[in-house]
């Protein structure tokens, strides 16, 4: 069953950022919205979270979340809505917990918040939901603030966090682009496991293809505001069709090939697409 | 945790603060007359360090024989009431408007910013005697017109640092767990900027020490003949010739006072800063 349904969404801030996108998210399933910088890859995660800035429009598609339309939806079902239902896996584990407060309080405001815990109860799922982050030591932890922890600790809270009332989407939006190497491996390792567990679908937004193919069940490739190709990530992997795919797949580093086959996207190319998206604009 | 960063102006303050509030409470114990008390055949008594000292008024006397050094502690009472009270209140009030129009913007952020644009038009000294003309003069006049004049102090900083405030992280997490926008203010934010408020209502008190002098002097504040250091200057200003020292000493308590309120709130600005906090 698809949980979420976003039909031909157009966005403008103060210019067009997305073009036309659709993108279906079925039940469990991780879809990877992949894109460079500038794609409008984010502003695809912000729409689903209802966190556009100012100035930024709609002016035309739906976003439809497990029957109801997101577009339409008021404050206060939003506030229902997030946290419980849709929640953030963020970029930046280093801001984004509040600095003074300790790691406990963050956890158990979501869960009294929306699963109508008590204190005692949310500070023992608060326990228990660091145990499935694998963090040890989990006492001292709930007691420490957010800068007595590591990137990868804080990413592992945060994970927590959105894992927490057992939400059916999560926007996880480069979750590891801030971390080093080594830790991205573990974290990514953690939220498909997690993921499997729960069932959740996760909207993975990432720029890193290597990312991708470990994770994700779809992908969907996105330029200058525009889904160029949407497929199962096997199939997208073994044979690509769009030419900017293809280009991505040729820049991404393997283990398995010489580092002499890697070829940077052309600039033709990109050229190629913008020059496309304007045509497009001129032509609504 | 980071290590609170002692530094003198820090100390200085506090000193200050302490010493003030020893005066303001024991005051009935310390003074050693009545504040009120009139004798007048020791008026324009000599303090201690004159010549003609006779060891009853250690500060010597006023032109009605009254004990500067009891008048003087009981002073310190009123100055220190209202700078409390007065900054509190201005704080409590401009912190809320700022609070709200830095985190909703839009409609509210205008109107509340043109306000405070429009209230610091109009200057504050005149706005406070035109208030205790219309509440007639009394300590409570003096709070009310020093919070009406200042909350906008409060109320601009406060903005400033809200806005900057919910450009970053954490607040996006807060909203994207479905926290209520008050709830995102009260226990998000407000934490946050509580170093920054200490410093502002340490600074405030300092200025309300000096808004409480300029009303007493021109007889605004509590009622007359009670024991006020503005209305202690007014009253020494016409014997400065005879006694400077009727004039000089309160001066010197509000000058003390408002240096340690202002060596307190950079104090806690330097200690409390913190640089990178992540």
């Amino acid at each position: 069953m698809t949980i979420l349904d976003i039909k031909s969404l157009y966005l403008d801030i103060r210019q067009p950022i997305l073009r036309g996108v659709s993108l279906q998210i079925k039940e469990g399933e991780v879809h990877g919205l992949v894109g460079e910088s500038g794609a409008g890859k984010t502003m695809v995660g912000k729409c689903v979270l209802g966190l556009l800035p100012e100035h930024a429009k709609v002016t035309h598609g739906y976003i439809n979340f497990d029957g109801r339309e997101l577009l339409k939806i008021h404050a206060a079902e939003w506030r229902d809505l997030l946290g419980r239902d849709i929640t953030l896996i963020p970029q930046n584990p280093m801001t984004a917990l509040n600095p003074v407060k300790r790691i406990e309080p963050q956890i158990t405001d979501v869960l009294q918040l929306h699963l109508g815990m008590t204190a005692t109860a949310a500070k023992r799922r608060a326990a228990e939901l660091l145990n499935d982050v694998h963090i040890r030591e989990i006492d001292r932890v709930l007691k420490q603030f957010p800068h007595e922890l590591s990137g990868g600790m804080r990413q592992r809270v945060l994970i927590a966090i959105a894992f927490a009332c057992k939400p059916k989407l999560i926007i996880a939006d480069e979750p590891t682009t801030a971390l080093d190497v080594t830790v991205q491996r573990q974290i990514l390792r953690l939220i498909k496991e997690l993921q499997a567990n729960s069932n959740t679908a996760i909207l993975f937004i990432t720029h890193d293809l290597g990312v991708v193919a470990k994770i994700c069940n779809r992908v969907s490739v996105i330029h200058s505001g525009r889904i160029l190709e949407s497929n199962s990530a096997a199939d997208l992997f073994a044979q690509p069709k769009h030419p900017y795919t293809q280009a991505l797949l040729a820049a991404t580093p393997r283990f398995d090939r010489p580092a002499d086959a890697l070829h940077p996207v052309p600039a033709e190319l990109i050229d190629a697409l913008w020059g496309e998206a304007r045509v497009h604009d001129a032509g609504r | 945790m980071n290590r609170f960063a002692w530094n003198k102006q820090l100390i200085f303050g506090l000193l200050v603060l302490g010493l003030m509030l020893l005066a303001a409470i024991a005051a009935p114990w310390l003074a050693r007359h009545d504040p009120l008390e009139q004798d007048l055949m020791s008026s324009f008594a000599p303090p201690f360090w004159h010549r003609d000292f006779d060891g009853n008024f250690l500060f010597g006397a006023d032109s009605l024989g009254r004990d500067i050094g009891s008048r003087l502690l009981h002073g310190t009472r009123v100055a220190l009431i209202v700078a409390f009270v007065a900054a509190l209140l201005a704080g409590l009030l401009g912190t809320a408007l700022g609070l709200a129009a830095g985190y909703f913007g839009g409609k509210v952020d205008a109107l509340i910013s043109r306000l405070v644009e429009i209230w610091m038009s109009f200057p504050p000294v005149l706005l406070s005697i035109v208030l205790a003309a219309v509440i007639g003069p009394g300590l409570l006049t003096v709070i009310v017109a020093i919070v009406v004049i200042d909350w906008t102090r409060f109320c601009r900083i406060v903005r400033a640092e809200t806005l900057a405030q919910r450009e970053l992280d954490y607040v996006t997490s807060a909203v994207t767990i479905g926290l209520k926008p008050w709830q995102i203010l009260w226990s998000e934010i407000l934490p946050n900027i509580a170093p920054l408020l200490l410093v502002l209502f340490s600074m405030e008190m300092g200025i309300a020490i000096v808004v409480e002098a300029i009303l007493s002097f021109v007889g605004l504040s509590v009622a007359s003949g009670a024991a006020t250091w503005g209305g202690m200057i007014s009253e020494g200003r016409l014997y400065v010739n005879q006694a400077w020292w009727l004039m000089a000493l309160p001066m010197l308590c509000i000058i003390v006072a408002v240096l340690g309120m202002n060596a307190l709130g950079d104090g806690l600005k330097r200690a409390l800063d913190r640089g990178e906090k992540s």
